[in-house]
């Protein structure tokens, strides 16, 4: 296996007394769809901009691309697309007008250039559109233009800051399906997100919390490693009180809100369902519906937080 | 080794020349501040030019002739044969001046007492009063100064005319002063002024446009995207005032041309070296403007910034208004100096 195509080695990033970023340890292959995961703050911008060469990190060292981001920032910076999480084109220019703006800042030229401009904006389906000053543009159409910008000059990482806040669900499918694409010719997407429905399209997962990675692998590995246990969804009323009352009961291990249910996991298999439903009714509670679930990663990682150790 | 090396200068230039074409494309599109680069000081300058005067010219005259003889009215007559003095008034009573004064219809009152042909053939001196606003000070000592310069002249042709008819040559006078000012003989407030203004203006507009223009590029989030791109500083430097150091010349340009139209102020010179000297002010005014955005973090910021490290010190630090040599010592040197516009300013040094 060839070296990967990002390297993570005790990477921490701290501002004043906070830290934004501690000890972050992970690898990206070439050609993965890698999803790091976490709320607003975890730390997973943070990382992107260490990674980019933006933000120099207080301790630790990464390579992406082979280049050491901090002795070889101008190598990196080559080798990597970065989409960030505002979206940061001119807005007082036309699509076609900031793509050839960044093009020619990357070096590239003249046919060269334009017919790889007509290849990105094919690519993201941006035809007929990019002619528009980007100002007029719709949000839809902003983030694929974005990466259209991202992909110019052929990167072998791309970096993708929460590309898909603020879209709609076709167009997030749309966008998915295009990273698919990307790393299927052997582009490595670095990709976060907060939706965690999203971090089933990933090839693997890494979570951040409070700064911590707190989980790594596919998303196949951390659904069977960290809920082993059965897995119920409950439908009852008045939620609040079904969940309190839900955790008070001995054989549940777990449970949380979901949605407009609760998930519940059991302690041990020989509890049945029945015998959950009639202790809930005992306890006064409408209980409308419960069966088992297959868990989902959202699942996993509610748990994960919830055993993550607090804020030191 | 040689055509390496020519090839990354081509290179080198054809990135600059990228950042320019995008700088210029986001100017194009948005007319207002293209329009303060370059019609606003032009604006300013005709609104200034015509408006900060110090001339003396056409102020309402009242007379009060108590003497009615034919000195009397020659030197009435020579007061308002002048451009600077306009006869308003003339009033018997002396002590109605004063309520012209009052009532804005005078500036200034001239009351010549009833002896005062008899004085002068008597040989004695005839002392006439004069009445001053003094509400504008550096108007009321203008009209002094004229007027002292009016009577000096009456006085002088009627001791000639005296000597004359009494059939002997006039003494010469003892000293005779032959004034003659350079650069501005006919002493024109537009000629000082005009100059000033043009140094003023593209201080504030060069330092304005560029503090704004990065600054922006940082709010966007497009700095970053800059910053990540292989781009070397001095070419995002160049990119950046390059294409703002154009307008800045051709709104030189248009005021030197409005200068020259509507106040006759003309260059007397070498025109390369006041190209030279404008770039190179220019060039520190884009220096300064780009410093401010770098430590402002919002557009509305650099903008207060670059006004008040600008407008302030330009207009009353460089001699503009203020004359530097009536400074305070401690401040004649070194913040006085440091103003770009300072050294520009011709009526000091």
């Amino acid at each position: 296996m060839s070296a990967p195509a990002i390297d993570v080695r005790g990477l921490t990033r701290r501002f004043g007394r906070f830290t934004a970023v501690d000890h972050v340890t992970f690898s990206v292959e070439t050609g993965e769809i890698f999803g790091f995961l976490g709320a607003n703050g975890a730390g997973t911008s943070t990382t992107i901009r260490m990674l980019c060469g933006l933000l120099p990190p207080s301790e630790g060292s990464a390579t992406v691309a082979g280049f050491d981001v901090v002795r070889e920032p101008d190598r990196v910076r080559q080798a990597i697309g970065y989409m960030a999480q505002k979206f940061s084109l001119y807005e007082d220019l036309t699509g076609l007008e900031n793509l050839h703006f960044f093009g020619a800042a990357y070096g590239l030229k003249g046919r060269g250039l334009d017919a790889r401009i007509r290849e990105v904006t094919a690519r993201v389906g941006l035809r007929g559109q990019e002619r528009r000053l980007v100002r007029e543009l719709p949000t839809g159409w902003r983030q694929p233009l974005a990466l259209a910008g991202a992909l110019l000059h052929e990167p072998a990482v791309v970096f993708l800051d929460e590309p898909t806040s603020g879209v709609d669900p076709l167009a997030r499918r749309r966008f998915w399906d295009l990273i698919a694409d990307l790393a299927a010719e052997g582009t490595t997407v670095f990709v976060t997100t907060h939706f965690l429905d999203e971090a089933e399209y990933c090839n693997r997962l890494g979570l951040m919390h409070n700064g911590r990675l707190i989980a790594l692998g596919t998303p196949e590995d951390l659904k069977a490693r960290y809920l082993a246990r059965p897995l119920y969804e409950l439908e009852a009323s008045p939620l609040d009180a079904a969940l309190e009352r839900v955790r008070a009961l001995p054989e549940v291990a777990e449970a949380h809100p979901f949605r407009s249910r609760i998930h519940v996991s059991l302690e041990d298999r020989a509890v049945t369902p029945q015998a959950l439903v009639d202790r809930l009714r005992a306890a006064g509670l409408t209980v409308l519906s419960l069966r088992p679930v297959v868990p989902t990663l959202e699942d996993v990682f509610l748990h994960l937080i919830e055993h993550a150790s607090p804020e030191p | 080794m040689r055509p390496r090396n020519r090839d990354r200068a081509r290179g080198e230039l054809r990135t600059i020349a990228t950042l320019c074409a995008k700088e210029f494309a986001q100017i194009r599109r948005d007319p207002l501040s293209l329009g303060m680069l370059v019609a606003l000081p032009a604006f300013l300058l005709v609104l200034f030019g015509y408006a900060l005067t110090f001339d003396v010219r056409n102020v309402a005259l009242g007379v009060s002739d108590l003497d009615r003889s034919a000195a009397s009215r020659e030197l009435i007559e020579r007061f308002a044969r002048t451009e600077s003095f306009k006869l308003r008034w003339q009033v018997t009573d002396p002590r109605l001046l004063p309520a012209l004064i009052d009532r804005d219809a005078i500036r200034v009152g001239l009351v010549i007492r009833s002896d005062f042909a008899a004085r002068l053939e008597a040989g004695r001196t005839a002392p006439i009063q004069l009445l001053v606003d003094g509400t504008n000070s550096t108007t009321a000592v203008a009209v002094i100064g004229h007027a002292d310069a009016i009577v000096r002249a009456f006085t002088s042709a009627w001791l000639q005319e005296r000597s004359e008819r009494a059939g002997r040559a006039a003494p010469p006078p003892a000293v005779a002063v032959e004034a003659r000012v350079w650069y501005n003989p006919e002493l024109k407030s537009a000629r000082s002024l005009v100059p000033g203004l043009i140094a003023f203006l593209l201080m504030v507009t060069a330092v304005v446009a560029t503090a704004l223009s990065m600054t922006r590029e940082r709010e966007q989030g497009t700095l970053e995207q800059l910053l990540l791109a292989p781009l070397e500083p001095h070419q995002l430097v160049l990119g950046k005032t390059l294409p703002y150091l154009l307008v800045a010349i051709v709104s030189t340009a248009l005021i030197l041309l409005i200068g020259h139209g509507l106040f006759g102020v003309e260059v007397r010179g070498s025109l390369l070296v006041l190209a030279g000297v404008v770039l190179l002010y220019l060039v520190a005014g884009l220096g300064q403007g780009l410093l401010i955005s770098t430590v402002a973090p919002s557009q509305p910021v650099a903008f207060q910034v670059a006004i008040l490290t600008t407008l302030l010190p330009t207009f009353v630090l460089s001699g503009f208004v203020f004359s530097i040599r009536n400074m305070p010592p401690r401040f004649k040197r070194s913040p006085t100096s440091c103003r770009p516009a300072t050294s520009s300013w011709p009526c000091e040094g």
